[in-house]
């Protein structure tokens, strides 16, 4: 029978869904979590996030193949429509016929989990440059604007190189920030953020980069097509050197400069993107 | 002078180096500093610029200063500029400050030559131990060494750097001669050796001592331009072709010279700087340092210049047929390597796919391979891709036209670092 699952969005709610579908001997046809519920002609089966099951079925993955593991953890930080029955199919492979098919990137189950965490992998190697920090009163505050979840994977770049400073990350399309303290970072959803304005100190730095990408152009090259093939235009919203005259400009320090309110609040968990 | 004139004045005067990567060093997290060198393989771009190219470091000169008359470059000393120094401790704050705001990698700091080489190389020093040892910069590090400069120093300068390069600018002594006339070719090769010689021994000494320190880990690179004299495609490729031997050079960077001044010996203020001859030298260095080609298979006496036609690869083939079609499911990796369609990563997963169950035509896209190059030289299974019917003419024209997309403005194409990797 065809049966559609209902999760709580997280990993380890999507391991359990796996778990379940073998120990009932069905089939899902499809997954659904948080709110985008719909009315459907199948059946529906709501599954708790079991850590206990969870785990089993991730050592059985890794167990067969670490890359597959790892494919798994990545591809559900991914927007490809219907992750979730993709991974799954990836997964009833691996168990049915070994890792064997691994190897072949053009297998039918395989390509498109593979071009969807290539996508994820793309979109984490252009941010670790084009993400842009602010000090905010000593703390470092960044914001990003990515169609995957890239903080779990981006948080591990910048909390290596920026491992004795505070600073954070957000994430405005699936809202969540990564906050660092030296020695310890974690990702809290986080439902609207707003960057506080630069203070004198902040804005000339802007300045100073905004000045050094001007100049560092040679005009006889000039190639718009060359630099958004390289940098698509969706990356320069959250740029330094893309902002308008406002953006470096700072308050006068009569305006008080409050480093912004970082409180997580509470907000349903991951979005579909 | 404030510091944001000094850093435009800086930066106009450095742009014209190629030379902007953070490839091939590690350096990790260090308790007490700033920083890390994370991207061993590709380079990090933090931007782009107008004219398309990727924005790594800081590059900026210590000063513009120079004593040497160049004819082709701005900071020449006859050039009426303006000139600016940077103090160490101002270039270590951009950089810093820079640095933790996540616009750069690092620092490219190059110099033009204040009253000696020697003494242009002092300072160099002087700034960079600051950077490194007061501001606890733990990021990359790429320094120019300047020709002529006493040995001593340069040794000195490698310690505090990731990257060393001495830019030979001119393909030729001739060149030198007439356009550099303070640079001989005997001041650049020298230290090239030394830094080779340096960092080989820094490398046997941390097999012996783990924290023997560390010379230029992320080895060195040179410049070369092109179109500011009359040299060929052949001498340039072979000169490049020995750098990478006998040097252990990294990368060699081409620069399409810009004219920037009127001179007899030089080409005029109008022409356009050769953007697609910089193209296919950059298509054709990625064949020798990745594909296995060698400069004499692309280019020959009878042949001195690229076909700008089509790139080095096809055009290599198109005087090969006879080593095509090559059947994919069968052939070594360098021999999947010569056809053109087929790059490094594309060919790596044939070679693992291949293992699973026999290859078709059909498999191949999704490997990677790019079949509008690749189907007039390969088979999968036996096949050809069907319907496909060509003669050598029409093997051109067909060539052409699939490159033709990406290169959009004759003129105006520029080599994109991650493309030419994957598609050449």
């Amino acid at each position: 029978m065809d049966v559609i699952y209902h999760y709580d969005g997280s990993f380890d709610g999507f391991l359990s869904c796996i778990f379940d579908s073998y120990a009932h001997r069905e089939i899902p046809a499809g997954f659904c979590s948080g709110e985008d519920g719909v009315f459907t002609l199948f059946d529906s089966r709501t599954v708790p996030q079991n850590p206990e099951h969870a785990a089993r079925v991730l050592r059985k993955v890794a167990a067969l193949s670490p890359e597959a593991a790892v494919l798994l953890r990545r591809g559900f930080l991914t927007c490809l429509p219907e992750k979730e029955l993709r991974l799954f199919q990836v997964v009833a492979k691996l168990l049915r016929e070994g890792p064997g098919f691994l190897r072949n990137r053009s297998d039918g189950t395989l390509y498109p989990v593979i071009r969807a965490v290539q996508h994820l992998n793309g979109e984490v190697h252009l941010l670790k440059g084009f993400v842009r920090f602010s000090d905010l009163g000593g703390v470092l505050g960044g914001e990003i604007e990515p169609k995957n979840r890239v903080l779990p994977v981006l948080g591990g770049h910048f909390t290596a190189r920026f491992h004795n400073e505070p600073f954070f990350l957000y994430d405005r399309t699936h809202k969540e920030a990564l906050f660092h303290v030296p020695g310890q970072s974690v990702i809290r959803p986080l439902a609207s953020f707003q960057m506080a304005p630069p203070d004198e100190m902040e804005a000339h730095y802007r300045l100073l980069w905004k000045r050094f990408y001007d100049t560092i152009a040679i005009k006889e090259r000039e190639n718009p097509r060359l630099r958004m093939s390289n940098m698509p235009k969706r990356y320069w919203g959250t740029m330094t050197e893309f902002q308008g005259e406002a953006y470096f400009q700072p308050v006068s320090a009569a305006a008080g400069l409050s480093p912004p309110s970082i409180q997580p609040s509470l907000s349903p968990g991951t979005e579909p993107c | 002078m404030d510091v944001l004139e000094k850093l435009t004045v800086l930066t106009d005067a450095a742009k014209y180096d190629a030379a902007c990567t953070s490839s091939g060093g590690t350096r990790t997290a260090k308790k007490g500093y700033i920083g890390n060198t994370s991207t061993a393989l590709a380079g990090c771009c933090h931007t782009f610029s107008a004219d398309g190219r990727c924005v790594t470091l800081l590059k900026v000169l210590l000063t513009n200063r120079c004593v040497y008359d160049c004819k082709y470059c701005v900071n020449r000393r006859s050039n009426d500029t303006k000139r600016a120094a940077f103090t160490p401790e101002e270039l270590a704050d951009l950089t810093i400050q820079f640095y933790r705001r996540n616009y750069i990698e690092g620092l490219f700091l190059s110099s033009g030559v204040f009253r000696s080489p020697d003494y242009t190389t002092e300072l160099m020093i002087q700034a960079l131990s600051l950077l490194r040892e007061q501001y606890r910069f733990n990021g990359y590090i790429h320094a120019k060494a300047i020709p002529g400069a006493a040995p001593e120093l340069v040794e000195r300068l490698g310690f505090l750097a990731d990257r060393l390069s001495v830019n030979i600018e001119l393909p030729s002594e001739a060149g030198l001669k007439s356009l550099a006339p303070d640079k001989t070719k005997g001041a650049i090769l020298a230290p090239m050796r030394q830094i080779q010689t340096r960092n080989q021994q820094s490398r046997e000494e941390l097999v012996k001592y783990r924290h023997a320190p560390r010379f230029a880990p992320a080895g060195q690179s040179t410049q070369l331009i092109v179109g500011a004299t009359q040299d060929t495609d052949f001498h340039i490729l072979r000169l490049t072709q020995g750098l990478y031997d006998r040097y252990s050079l990294k990368r060699v960077f081409y620069s399409a010279y810009v004219p920037v001044v009127e001179h007899a010996l030089l080409p005029a203020k109008d022409v356009k700087p050769p953007l697609l001859r910089e193209h296919r030298l950059y298509q054709a260095d990625w064949l020798l340092r990745f594909y296995g080609f060698r400069a004499e298979e692309l280019l020959d006496e009878g042949n001195q210049d690229f076909d700008t036609r089509v790139d080095p690869k096809c055009s290599w083939a198109l005087a090969h047929l006879d080593f095509f079609p090559v059947e994919v499911n069968t052939a070594a990796y360098e021999t999947l390597l010569r056809i053109p369609g087929v790059g490094v990563t594309s060919a790596r997963r044939i070679l693992s796919a291949r293992r699973v169950g026999p290859l078709h035509i059909d498999n191949l896209k999704k490997l990677g391979v790019v079949m509008k190059r690749a189907q007039y030289f390969l088979t999968a299974s036996g096949k050809m891709a069907e319907g496909l019917r060509f003669t050598p003419d029409s093997l051109l024209r067909g060539l052409i036209a699939a490159e033709r997309p990406l290169l959009p403005q004759q003129e105006a194409v520029q080599l994109s670092l991650f493309d030419s990797a994957e598609t050449a």
